[in-house]
């Protein structure tokens, strides 16, 4: 096996291995049991996307899915941030 | 592409893929959160190095642009669990259902 090929190998298991943790979180995010759970999932799950399209950046050999994996992570942490300060809230207030 | 940061982004992957199955195996909440944390620090780090190595061997000169990435994940990471645990607790009081774990 000459290196191009392993090298090519071991992209594919990096992007196979975020796939299957996307899919664990998904399983938190469908299996809860409760609010807390499913915001944590929801974080992990925004993280290996970001992790995914850094990968697929590298095999494709562009530099244009930076910004793309960036505007993830930021995306990730607003949603996550507003999402906690909302169970925060709104469990006091009720 | 060098073997080396093939490797990088490999082990980066298995870290996040390992963080992602505590989530999803751990029993409580409160020992939930600590899993993730694996992937969203050097798993991650460990991805953007290899993006690095990789984009910097690629075009001849060092580029170091993924390091905001690294450094965004550095300032946020924190500051997202430790909203999650305040509003956990706080939803555990409201309700009185399932205490943190006493210290050991």
């Amino acid at each position: 096996m000459n290196e191009a090929s392993l090298i090519g190998l071991m992209l594919g298991a990096a992007q196979l291995l975020l796939g299957a943790a996307m899919a664990l979180a998904l399983v938190r995010l469908l299996r809860g049991p409760r609010a807390q759970d499913r915001v944590l999932a929801l974080d992990t799950l925004y993280v290996n996307a970001m992790l995914l399209v850094i990968v697929f950046g590298i095999v494709a050999g562009t530099r244009m899915f930076f910004e793309a994996a960036l505007v993830v992570g930021a995306l990730g942490f607003v949603s996550t941030a507003a999402a906690a300060k909302f169970l925060l809230r709104g469990e006091v207030i009720e | 592409m060098s073997l080396a940061a093939a490797a990088l982004v490999l082990g980066g992957a298995l870290l996040a893929v390992l963080g992602a199955l505590g989530l999803a195996r751990m029993p409580t909440f409160f020992e939930r959160v600590h899993p993730p944390t694996m992937g969203t620090t050097l798993g991650a780090w460990l991805v953007i190095a290899g993006s690095i190595l990789h984009f910097g061997l690629v075009e001849g000169r060092p580029v170091f642009h993924e390091a905001a990435i690294g450094l965004f994940l550095l300032v946020t990471t924190p500051v997202t669990y430790l909203l999650l645990g305040r509003a956990a607790l706080a939803r555990d009081e409201a309700t009185g259902s399932a205490p943190p774990p006493a210290d050991p």
